[in-house]
């Protein structure tokens, strides 16, 4: 093997950052053109949970002493919001493209496992945040948030959205029906986000169930973007960075691996 | 190999096998630069596989493929960079206009600010009217016509172009061969596969034949029609023909008042015999010509003939 070879193997070397933004802009364009159902409609519904459940459980819950409990739900409902349109993102452009063919036109540009990763997982972070933020600007008419650390929340933001853009992405891979990815939303995504503690804190549930939920995943990425409002969580915020940052290292491997080997999308 | 030497494209030893059906059997040949390609054969022959492995969409069993010297597999982006695909299948991505289309398969190969070559081929493909309209309000054949610019957008010095005719109305038809034939005389090599053998007869200067995984036929468009055996011969007649000797009843492709077609086979049959005879069963004859074969029956004649092969060996 020569030294240019060796050199070449660089991943960040070979990457076509003109492809992967073209890709990237593509993606958000996606979206963008049908704001109506994948910005607005998860910012309402998010908004109705909050009235709803504001309203009924308002001052009989203080999960955090000094937070009501409407203020303790926005950061849950933000990041579930956050979280779920972050896999919406890349497991229904990746299930659309292959039902549809139009898989094909980003299959026969010399692409790279990494250039197409990057690019949907960016993607899936634009549309994460913009949900987040369109959440948080309406919740904030409702009721005041405190934020008491900016960095930590957007530091789980986007390790939220880059894990469930990763989780998406492995799904719209795996699917080859619509119906799958719904059965992949409905019986994994949609239990382990209402199982994190969105609405409520683990703290208040029998201790069986609270040991249990420490090894739902979803708890963490909840729990430390909760504590960058609060400065108070039911985990340590580190060991909650901890697993995030391994959730997105090993859903990143697992995501580039399969988009390299063609899995589904290439006749091996 | 030097890339700047290499054939525009080079298959050697390439299988393709799903399961118990073998698509491709070891198949080997070259194009090289600047030629125009014909890819022929009957549906499920093994042209779409070999194709999709030119493009990286499908992995070969064995055996190799380049595009200019670059391995499809191993030297993948090179390959892909060289290589510009016209997929049978219309498929378009709703979302979006044409020229949104053509920006973002330009981007796709690392191409920024294409927009005069992208114009040019709006203009050329008769697209410049439908620039900033949705994908969905398209045609059929106007899809097409995006479809062929796609793969143009990146200038592929190698053009494949699976079917781009099917379901296409002939003036587009006409004003796409004009450009592909420009392109082709620009440098540009063009593989073309197609179901219209008279486009292929008409556009190709070397012509494969595939059947069953094999390349059953790789030579000039002259020499390939010069394979055909069969001919036809045209007798007209200076009355309208009733009476036909039985020996040559079953030769007739056609038989009107006084034209009659006789199928004859170029080395076994003597034209001076057939017409004794038919002057013998009181004809005159006013008229002789002989209509040499198409690439329509060269085709068939050698696709019908490996058939014929494979069931004898099956019997045997």
């Amino acid at each position: 093997m020569n030294r240019n070879k060796l050199i070449t193997l660089n991943p960040t070397k070979e990457i076509d950052w003109v492809a992967c933004h073209t890709l990237f802009r593509k993606e958000v364009a996606r979206f963008v053109k049908v704001w109506l159902q994948t910005i607005l409609a998860p910012v309402v519904t998010s908004l109705l949970y909050l009235v709803v459940f504001g309203h009924v459980l308002e001052g009989r819950i203080e999960v955090f002493p000094g937070v009501s409990y409407v203020e303790f739900l926005i950061p849950g409902l933000l990041m579930m919001s956050v979280i779920q349109n972050a896999f919406a993102n890349t497991s229904s452009s990746m299930i659309q493209s292959k039902v549809m063919g139009n898989i094909i036109f980003i299959l026969l540009p010399p692409f790279s496992a990494l250039e197409m990763f990057l690019a949907y997982i960016a993607a899936a972070i634009v549309r994460g945040l913009a949900v987040g933020v369109g959440v948080f600007l309406l919740a904030i008419l409702y009721v005041q948030v405190p934020i008491e650390n900016i960095f930590v929340v957007i530091v789980f933001a986007i390790l939220g959205s880059y894990s469930m853009g990763a989780l998406g992405l492995i799904a719209g891979m795996w699917a080859e029906k619509f119906d799958q990815i719904a059965a992949f939303q409905s019986f994994l995504i949609v239990p382990l986000t209402f199982l994190s503690g969105v609405f409520y804190s683990i703290k208040s549930l029998p201790p069986f169930w609270a040991e249990l939920s420490k090894y739902n995943p979803f708890l963490y990425m909840i729990d430390g973007f909760r504590y960058g409002f609060f400065g108070q969580s039911d985990q340590p915020v580190l060991l909650s960075l901890l697993i995030m940052l391994i959730a997105t290292i090993v859903l990143t491997i697992i995501c580039v691996a399969i988009l390299a080997s063609g899995y589904k999308l290439r006749d091996s | 190999m030097n890339s700047s030497l290499a054939d525009a494209i080079s298959v050697g030893g390439l299988s393709k096998r799903y399961g118990d059906l073998q698509a491709l059997k070891k198949i080997d040949f070259e194009i090289p630069r600047g030629e125009f390609f014909g890819l022929l054969g009957p549906n499920g022959a093994g042209k779409s596989t070999l194709i999709n492995i030119l493009a990286g969409l499908i992995k070969p069993s064995s055996g190799k493929a380049e595009i200019l010297g670059a391995d499809v597999q191993k030297d993948y982006r090179q390959a892909r960079r060289n290589l510009g695909i016209v997929p049978q299948e219309v498929v378009i991505d709703s979302f979006f206009t044409v020229r949104e289309t053509l920006q973002f398969q330009s981007g796709y190969f690392g191409i920024k600010n294409n927009d005069v070559w992208i114009n040019n081929l709006l203009g050329e493909l008769g697209l410049t009217d439908k620039a900033d309209v949705n994908m969905r309000r398209l045609s059929g054949g106007m899809k097409r016509r995006v479809l062929i610019a796609q793969a143009l957008v990146h200038r592929p010095p190698v053009i494949v172009l699976d079917e781009p005719t099917a379901g296409v109305d002939v003036d587009l038809r006409e004003s796409m061969w004009r450009f592909i034939q420009h392109l082709n005389g620009e440098g540009h090599t063009v593989v073309l596969t197609t179901h219209y053998l008279e486009e292929a007869e008409q556009l190709c200067d070397r012509i494969a034949i595939i059947n069953k995984g094999e390349v059953i036929a790789l030579e000039s468009k002259q020499n390939l029609l010069a394979r055909g055996l069969g001919s036809t011969l045209l007798i007209r007649a200076a009355h309208s023909i009733e009476t036909i000797p039985s020996e040559l009843k079953n030769r007739i492709t056609r038989l009107e008042d006084n034209e009659l077609e006789l199928a004859i086979h170029r080395e076994k049959d003597s034209i001076m015999d057939i017409l004794d005879r038919l002057r013998g069963a009181a004809m005159r004859i006013e008229y002789v010509s002989v209509l040499s074969d198409n690439l329509q029956d060269v085709f068939v004649q050698l696709t019908g003939e490996q058939s014929r092969d494979d069931k004898s060996a099956e019997e045997s």
